[in-house]
């Protein structure tokens, strides 16, 4: 069988496998379905099983190839979905911190969200602006978004349209416009937040919509950061956290925390230590830090056990790695 | 004259915005200055659009190799241009917003523009993983250090982790490896990451100096300074 032959097939079967776990979604016969977990410990034991037999046959000389290891990151990403286990979860102190920060203010406080992430980095964003959303819903806070990123609104949006689901969120009958607001992507980066010092309007002349800025009770009385009383800032990248640090924190005293991809949040971390942000949440650990602390279940939690699977898949192939490297005298290519 | 007069707007907007910090009655000149970064960003959309065009509308008449995708290129640029601008498909009228539920702008990011960027994203889980199999390797002390370091922290961040050295007493907790891992983040990743920070920031102060002074004249199309 042709290589070209081989992957059109691993393609078929991966379409078709979707296209059943999609139908299952829809139709809803997949929602519940677990494994029980003698059944899940088995399947880890047959992974570590398999794992130790590629050790051995790297210290025989015998390579494998990076099919396989696409292969045991597909399902070390996929099989902890319908395993019945859970992971525990250590509070980190930058994420306590951030948490205190938030729980210090008052119903009715303002809170600006800014949302700098587009679609490839929602697995570890969104659960956090989930849970944001849904803590200040809960606890009354006022809430307005605006994104430095063109599809930021949007995902705001969807988080938004999703926490209103939630029985105890429905039951307030929130009202756009006067419990929050979105006002929408404006370009120019850092040079946006700066304008923002002084007049929000000049920026943001309508929402998301169309809505005049005066027209949305929310927000006509909002003339810049003075009239805001805590920032968070959902950032992949530039324009992101830093810019915020650095314009409205240094420059206007504006209090904020962060929620950063696990890539991004090593460069705020000096932030934290010199007072500048109050906390950040790192990837999905940090969303799954921040669900503990206000005390809801949400994605972060559950896509938490995904992300160990595959954290100690690289692991132990990093380990074979290193061992086919010493074994082949340092000079052999995998 | 060709070069004088952007090296003078170089150098007066460079220091009006420098003394619109420290100088408070100038601040707002300052922030009206940033405007001008709004409209410059609008004729770089329109050269961006049409360069697009130009670079693929080029590719597909030379039958260049890989000419199939400057169609769908295209296609998607005319689409999600039009869906934009005539409001295709919205429920309300040309006056009403561009993301309204129901446009095809807004049925275009949810079903295609999203799920395309997420799977594009996705993969990166495998070719890393198959990256630091090949090629993350304890070749020399260097290596070795970022080799322990990252085997801390992504073991920090799972159950294996933490069991691992849950029987190491209290007193002694800085040893366990989730604590391990925080204290990496908090103290040599944040010194490391202090140090890029503040020789960025000595770098950007060097270059926008020679920037306003006139001695750094690449920009103009001049690599001979």
């Amino acid at each position: 069988m042709s290589t070209r032959l081989k992957e059109m097939l691993v393609v078929a079967v991966m379409t078709v496998f979707f296209v059943i776990m999609y139908w299952g979604k829809v139709d809803g016969w997949m929602t519940g379905f677990q494994f029980s977990f003698g059944l899940s410990m088995t399947v880890v034991a047959l992974i570590v099983v398999s794992l130790l037999v590629i050790l051995y046959l790297t210290l025989q000389g015998k390579m494998i190839g990076r099919r396989v290891v696409f292969l045991y990151v597909g399902i070390s990403v996929t099989l902890p979905f319908f395993m019945s286990l859970s992971q525990q979860i250590k509070i980190s102190p930058e994420v306590q911190t951030l948490y205190d920060g938030i729980a210090e203010l008052p119903p009715g406080s303002v809170v600006l969200s800014a949302f700098d992430y587009d679609p490839p980095s929602a697995p570890e964003l969104q659960p956090m602006a989930e849970s944001f959303f849904r803590y200040c819903f809960n606890n009354d806070l006022k809430v307005i978004v605006i994104g430095l990123w063109p599809q930021g609104p949007q995902q705001a949006n969807m988080a938004i349209e999703k926490v209103m689901l939630d029985e105890s969120i429905a039951a307030k009958n929130l009202q756009y416009g006067i419990d929050y607001v979105n006002l929408g992507f404006q370009t120019g980066n850092e040079f946006v937040i700066q304008r923002m010092g002084s007049d929000f309007k000049s920026m943001f002349p309508t929402d998301y919509s169309g809505t005049p800025y005066d027209e949305l009770p929310l927000v006509k009385n909002v003339k810049n950061f003075s009239n805001i009383d805590y920032g968070f800032n959902f950032s992949a990248g530039y324009p992101g956290t830093v810019e915020w640090v650095q314009v409205a924190v240094d420059r206007y005293g504006l209090k904020m925390g962060a929620g950063n991809t696990a890539v991004q949040a090593p460069q705020c971390y000096p932030y934290i230590r010199s007072g500048q942000l109050i906390g950040i949440l790192g990837g999905m650990n940090g969303a799954a830090e921040f669900e503990l602390l206000t005390g809801t279940v949400g994605k972060g939690t559950k896509f938490m056990l995904s992300q160990s699977f595959a954290h100690m898949i690289v692991i132990a192939f990093i380990i074979i790695g290193n061992v086919a490297y010493f074994r082949g005298g340092r000079k052999r290519k995998l | 004259m060709k070069r004088q007069i952007p090296l003078f707007i170089t150098f007066f907007v460079g220091t009006l915005l420098i003394l619109s910090v420290f100088i408070p009655p100038m601040e707002t000149l300052g922030e009206d200055f940033t405007l001008f970064f709004d409209i410059i960003a609008v004729f770089a959309f329109f050269l961006g659009g049409g360069n697009l065009v130009r670079v693929h509308v080029t590719k597909l008449m030379k039958r260049k190799p890989d000419w199939g995708f400057s169609i769908v290129t295209l296609v998607g640029f005319a689409f999600i241009l039009a869906a934009g601008l005539f409001k295709i498909g919205n429920p309300g009228d040309i006056a009403s917003s561009v993301t309204a539920e129901g446009s095809w702008f807004q049925e275009s990011f949810n079903y295609i523009l999203n799920p395309l960027q997420s799977t594009m994203y996705a993969l990166l889980a495998f070719f890393v993983a198959s990256a630091s199999y090949r090629a993350f390797r304890a070749k020399n002390r260097e290596a070795t250090i970022l080799l322990v370091a990252a085997f801390i922290i992504l073991l920090g961040r799972t159950p294996f982790g933490m069991a691992l050295t849950a029987w190491i007493p209290e007193s002694f907790s800085i040893f366990q490896i989730p604590n391990l891992a925080i204290w990496i983040m908090n103290s040599p990743n944040l010194a490391g990451q202090r140090a890029i920070m503040i020789g960025i920031g000595l770098g950007v102060v060097s270059m926008s100096l020679r920037l306003i002074l006139g001695i750094e004249r690449t920009y103009l199309g001049d690599d001979r300074a």
